[in-house]
């Protein structure tokens, strides 16, 4: 079925908040709320961590555009149908496959957007990644699959390809679901993650990862993630007899559309309030920031997708683009922080792959 | 402190304080406290949403705002939330009607 949208993008709706400097601006309690929190760096500065620096780079994650066929209520990419220009060229692509091929750490291409799959270089980018025998990840919306018909066998292209796959699906009911994402996602997202199976994802045996992506539907933290991903296997097979790998557990940013949402339903003093005082320093060390470099559909060059989405570029004045990639000035970059940061150190941490403490 | 009102939200947050006056029962009152909702037998999610339909019979409101948001957390919804209220009330109506019987049986004594 289609799905219906529940809002456009802040840019097309041209709100405030689609300006990343006003979004730093409220986040330090400059603008719209009349909310002061302890400054991060401070608090990781305290945790003996006075420069946050990155380990070896693993993950290469490239955001190759913004257009997607959902306007999610929580985006943090402010993604949506009505960005149509914000996509990566197939030149950038090229200049990506360089770098991928020449950094023998980099063990992850995790390609993520918007909806990557509409970008038109989407297949030829993944078969070049497989080639160089890394292991490309797929952030799929799921609902894509059967969005149209030139999109339905994607579960067999990356079976072929052995793509990971991972999925957003905030609950195994359609309420929480359909209001976070829009409604009649839920419906799409189960008969795409049925196609899923019936290839062999999330089967034992055949080698194919499906993990979950699970978000809160709201002003909240994320649970434990082990018992979200015992829970979710239940219901899910029990409900329409569907079977994933792991369930990442991934706490929402206070920015973009969520910030939008927080503001507007006047929970932000308290989410923010609720993500300072459950700071862990323990989640410092495996920040995903450390071990990643993410790519923006422009090429420019970002500590993780949260920053990149806040337009602070990497801390190397003469490498911040994919055309003047300096890996070594890179692995001595100080890590960009700020109040958003809050997010992926609260309780058991959040990274891309979840839990982190 | 407010001078008009019974129950001030923000006072949740000052729960701790209760073993300022009796330090260690106080203590030993958390420690118990964090143990009974751990992981168990049963699971934390389950075990929040018998905390949520308790605070609903308790009518404790600082309860009901916290175990809403824990409920939440732990990954229950809407459904499962309300569902839970509904055995609150069911038990609570059910003890209710059940001196029923206590009523019928001396009716029926006094009765011809």
């Amino acid at each position: 079925m289609a799905i219906k949208q529940r809002t456009k993008s802040l840019s097309a709706r041209q709100e405030k908040l689609s300006d990343t400097f006003f979004q730093l601006k409220v986040l330090n309690g400059q603008e719209m709320v009349d909310a002061q929190f302890p400054q991060f760096a401070d608090q990781v500065a305290e945790a003996g961590y006075p420069r946050l620096q990155p380990t070896p780079l693993e993950i290469f994650q490239i955001n190759i555009g913004k257009l997607c066929n959902q306007t999610c209520a929580h985006c943090h990419v402010d993604a949506g149908p009505d960005k149509k220009e914000e996509n990566m060229s197939r030149e950038t692509l090229e200049k990506c496959l360089e770098i991928i091929a020449a950094v023998p750490t980099i063990k992850t291409v995790d390609i993520t957007g918007g909806a990557p799959e509409m970008n038109p270089h989407f297949r030829w980018f993944v078969e070049e990644c497989s080639k160089l025998g890394k292991q490309v990840m797929d952030r799929c919306n799921l609902t894509i699959i059967v969005a149209n018909k030139k999109y339905h066998d994607l579960p067999e292209f990356f079976a072929e390809h052995n793509v990971q796959v991972v999925s957003s699906l905030p609950y195994f009911s359609k309420s929480r679901t359909d209001s976070q994402r829009g409604d009649g996602v839920f419906e799409d997202s189960i008969q795409a993650l049925q196609m899923l199976n019936a290839v062999g994802y999330g089967q034992e045996g055949t080698g194919l990862m499906l993990d979950l992506v699970y978000n809160p539907s709201g002003a909240f933290l994320p649970s434990s993630q082990q018992q979200l991903e015992k829970e979710f296997k239940r219901q899910l097979k029990r409900r329409y007899n569907i079977d994933f790998n792991h369930l990442f557990a991934i706490t929402n940013l206070p920015i973009s559309r969520f910030l939008e949402y927080l503001i507007q339903s006047n929970n932000y003093a308290d989410y923010m309030q609720l993500l300072v005082e459950a700071y862990n320093p323990g989640t410092i060390e495996g920040l995903m920031c450390r071990n990643t470099i993410s790519v923006s559909w422009d090429g420019y060059l970002y500590d993780c997708d949260f920053n990149q989405m806040l337009d602070l570029k990497v801390a190397t004045p003469n490498s911040r683009h994919i055309n003047d990639f300096d890996l070594e000035a890179l692995n001595q970059r100080q890590i960009v922080l700020n109040q958003h940061c809050y997010g992926c150190t609260a309780g058991a941490g959040s990274s891309c792959g979840g839990e982190i403490a | 402190m407010s001078e008009k009102k019974y129950f001030d939200p923000a006072d949740l947050k000052k729960f701790g304080n209760i073993t300022e006056w009796s330090e260690e029962n106080g203590k030993k009152f958390f420690d118990w406290y964090g143990t009974v909702f751990e992981e168990g037998a049963l699971t934390q999610r389950e075990k929040s949403l018998i905390a949520l339909a308790v605070a609903h019979t308790v009518q404790c409101p600082y309860c009901i705002d916290a175990y809403s948001s824990d409920c939440l957390q732990k990954g229950a919804d809407e459904e499962q939330m309300m569902e839970a209220l509904h055995v609150a009330a069911a038990i609570r109506s059910g003890s209710s009607l059940v001196y029923g019987v206590q009523m019928m049986n001396h009716v029926k004594k006094m009765s011809m």
